[in-house]
């Protein structure tokens, strides 16, 4: 075997939160800032600041023509990891070697204006991701064809729908010629009849063009169904390599056992009440991947020093974001008459008995409120996976461009 | 961790060199890449300026009203009330042609400035060398220049002062006014990038600078202010291209045209080396 195509030793990425006191006044602030500029002018340092490490000592090669995915749950590290690799940001410590050429692909459509046209964005978004000028006019029937938009080339995409605008983002993209690919959850947007041609053309470059791509993506079913190797990033290290079907199953095992000690992020919080664990229950078990139609319970569990305050109970909301779009709120004052008591400490189920999701990646976010008034958010408080099972008992499901849920039904013919 | 088989590599890896990303390493091929880029820049600034007149019904024509009002005005405060010498020239001449230098030094300076900020989606989702942006910036500016350049150029010569030989030399001040654009802006954008604060020093330099340099008035009568204003590296590429504008009726300080130069390199060096030195952050912190 030859060079491999990327090689990454020690590869470090630290961050730097700083965090300033809070100030109620103008004054205050003012005073703050000076006093911040002149430290910062003077010592190169600001305020108090923590540490945090996105990546820390990662090492692994990627030989010409394989399909990796790099999988791992909000904040593991997969996004930085890429930023590094399409040198959008500069390693801590480490060192990189990339052979050939790369082509980073972070989001659909950067730089899309809304007041170009069609044919406009192609030449803009071509040139930002790279392309020439004369690569992109020969291309240009191409990738037209692929977004399907002939009739719109010279409308602006302002007035494109949302599926237009990202099939051409992805069409301009999908026709970059570079030897290393990197991808970073391209796949989240769009529908699904055409998030599978996207996938269907990523698969052509990796396996009939033999590039190298690196593939990010919370969506199980796809990095199976593109990627040959899987890497497994938990908190900025390793866990785990090798085979992609093996790293699979082995994320979705761990999945529970490092909620233990998660810390809830919290965009809104209370001193009294705490969230204190969110899980995802089939059967009485922990899960992190559930499937069509089974039945699940999510649970919080919570912590609250002053119950005394909070007499008339609480509502709750778990609302549901399927690839990132709001699918569901499953909120305590529809589902239940009565708002929710709450003690020292506790826990607040919420069973759903017949799930309808197909395989999609789920976030769940949570809210506590008080009569009415939301004490307590936490906007990624789950992740979980969702996959298709046989739920009709015949072996067969739809096609996935069918749509999104499968819902339990019978069937009649009646005639003479 | 287990080991994965051997899987034909099917790519071969060319002859293109390998890349190396390392810590502080500044890239060797900066400058190349850079060049590289250069439909980048273009495209950029193409798609500035076509979504500036995208949904305006004048047009092109906003790119001749703002100077030509400006100068009107600056003609009629320093010309009619303040009546600073006119050395025997059309007052709104001196007024048009300095105006005109100041515009391209203005708008470059504006929107090189503005240029990392406002371009933020993509600093922090794709690599291209950072620079491209403010350059693209100062390339829009030199179209607007060319617009109201072609309008400046007949009402000279309707005054009767046909151009001479000096056209020629025009480039060279338009140059020298492009690069205290890119000096000062290289380093306005990149401490924009951490300080936002300077946003809101940028217009009040502008406003500042339109009264520090002699756009309203001409230097060659002030002999005793010369020596300061020339400290201001704009104040000769002000002159200079009135001198060309002019067909050469008026005079170039050549001390202060000395101190120009100076400065300016000074101005572009450090800029550079400023925004080099803190390209590498622009995405973690913009």
């Amino acid at each position: 075997m030859g060079l491999p195509a990327i090689e990454v030793s020690d590869l470090s990425k630290r961050y730097v939160i700083e965090h300033e006191s809070r100030h109620d006044n103008l004054r205050d602030t003012l005073h703050h800032t000076a006093r911040k500029l002149w430290r910062r002018f003077r010592w190169g340092t600001g305020f108090q600041r923590e540490e945090f490490w996105a990546l820390k000592d990662l090492s692994f090669t990627v030989q010409p023509g394989e399909v990796v995915g790099i999988i791992g749950r909000n904040g593991a590290g997969k996004s930085t990891l890429l930023k590094i690799l399409s040198r959008i940001t500069e390693p801590t410590a480490g060192k990189i070697t990339l052979r050939g050429r790369v082509a980073s692909l972070l989001e659909v459509g950067t730089g899309f204006h809304p007041d170009l046209t069609g044919r406009e964005n192609i030449y803009l978004n071509g040139a930002i991701l790279g392309m020439r000028r004369a690569e992109i006019r020969r291309k240009f029937d191409e990738i037209v064809a692929f977004a399907e938009v002939e009739k719109f080339l010279d409308t602006p995409v302002k007035r494109y729908s949302s599926g237009m605008y990202v099939r051409l983002a992805f069409a301009v993209a999908a026709h970059l010629e570079p030897e290393i690919l990197i991808l970073d959850e391209v796949l989240a947007v769009g529908d699904a009849q055409f998030q599978n041609k996207c996938l269907g053309k990523i698969q052509d470059v990796a396996r009939g063009q033999g590039r190298t791509v690196l593939f990010v993506s919370h969506n199980m079913a796809a990095v199976q169904r593109l990627c040959s190797r899987g890497i497994y990033l938990e908190r900025g290290r390793m866990l785990h390599r090798g085979n992609v079907a093996d790293v699979i199953d082995h994320y979705l095992a761990t999945g529970s056992a490092r909620d233990r000690d998660m810390n809830l992020r919290m965009t809104r919080s209370c001193s009294w009440l705490r969230p204190v664990k969110v899980d995802l229950l089939v059967a009485s078990e922990s899960r992190r991947s559930v499937k069509t139609g089974e039945a699940l319970e999510i649970r919080l569990a919570y912590e609250c020093t002053e119950p005394s305050r909070m007499p008339d109970g609480i509502t709750v909301s778990f609302i549901l974001y399927a690839a990132g779009q709001k699918v569901a709120n499953f909120w305590s004052r529809a589902g239940h008459a009565a708002p929710l008591p709450i003690a020292s400490s506790g826990t607040v189920s919420c069973i759903i008995p017949n799930w309808p999701f197909r395989s999609l990646p789920f976030t769940l976010e949570v809210h506590l409120a008080y009569r009415g008034d939301t004490l307590v958010e936490v906007p990624e408080a789950l992740e979980f996976d969702s996959n298709d099972s046989d739920l009709f008992g015949t072996g067969v499901v739809p096609h996935h461009s069918e749509g999104i849920v499968l819902l339990r039904h019978s069937w009649r013919a009646t005639g003479a | 961790m287990s080991e994965i088989a051997e899987q034909p590599s099917a790519a071969p890896i060319d002859a293109s060199p390998a890349l190396v990303i390392e810590a502080g390493r500044s890239e060797k091929n900066y400058w190349s890449d850079l060049w590289r880029y250069r439909e980048l820049m273009g495209f950029l600034a193409w798609r500035d300026i076509k979504v500036r007149y995208k949904q305006a019904a004048l047009g092109v024509a906003w790119a001749l009203f703002q100077p030509l009002i400006q100068t009107a005005l600056l003609t009629f405060v320093f010309g009619k009330l303040a009546k600073m010498p006119d050395g025997g020239l059309p007052y709104f001449l001196l007024v048009l042609s300095g105006n005109l230098a100041w515009q391209l030094f203005a708008g470059a300076f504006n929107g090189a400035s503005g240029s990392l900020v406002g371009n933020s989606h993509l600093i922090s989702k794709v690599y291209f060398p950072r620079m491209v942006v403010p350059l693209s910036a100062v390339a829009v500016s030199l179209v607007d220049f060319g617009v109201t350049f072609a309008l400046a150029v007949p009402i000279i010569a309707a005054f009767g002062l046909w151009p001479g030989w000096q056209l020629i030399l025009l480039p060279v001040f338009v140059g020298l006014t492009l690069l205290i654009a890119i000096g000062a802006g290289l380093w306005i954008t990149a401490l924009t990038v951490r300080f936002r604060d300077f946003r809101f020093i940028t217009p009040f330099l502008v406003q500042i600078g339109l009264f520090v340099t002699p756009v309203g008035f001409r230097t060659d009568n002030l002999p005793n202010w010369r020596d300061l204003l020339a400290l201001n590296p704009l104040s000769a590429a002000v002159d200079g291209m009135r001198w060309c504008l002019l067909g050469g009726r008026t005079e170039i300080y050549w001390p202060g045209m000395v101190t120009a130069v100076a400065v300016t390199l000074a101005l572009v060096f450090s800029g550079v080396w400023y925004f080099r030195k803190t390209e590498r952050q622009f995405a973690d912190i913009i």
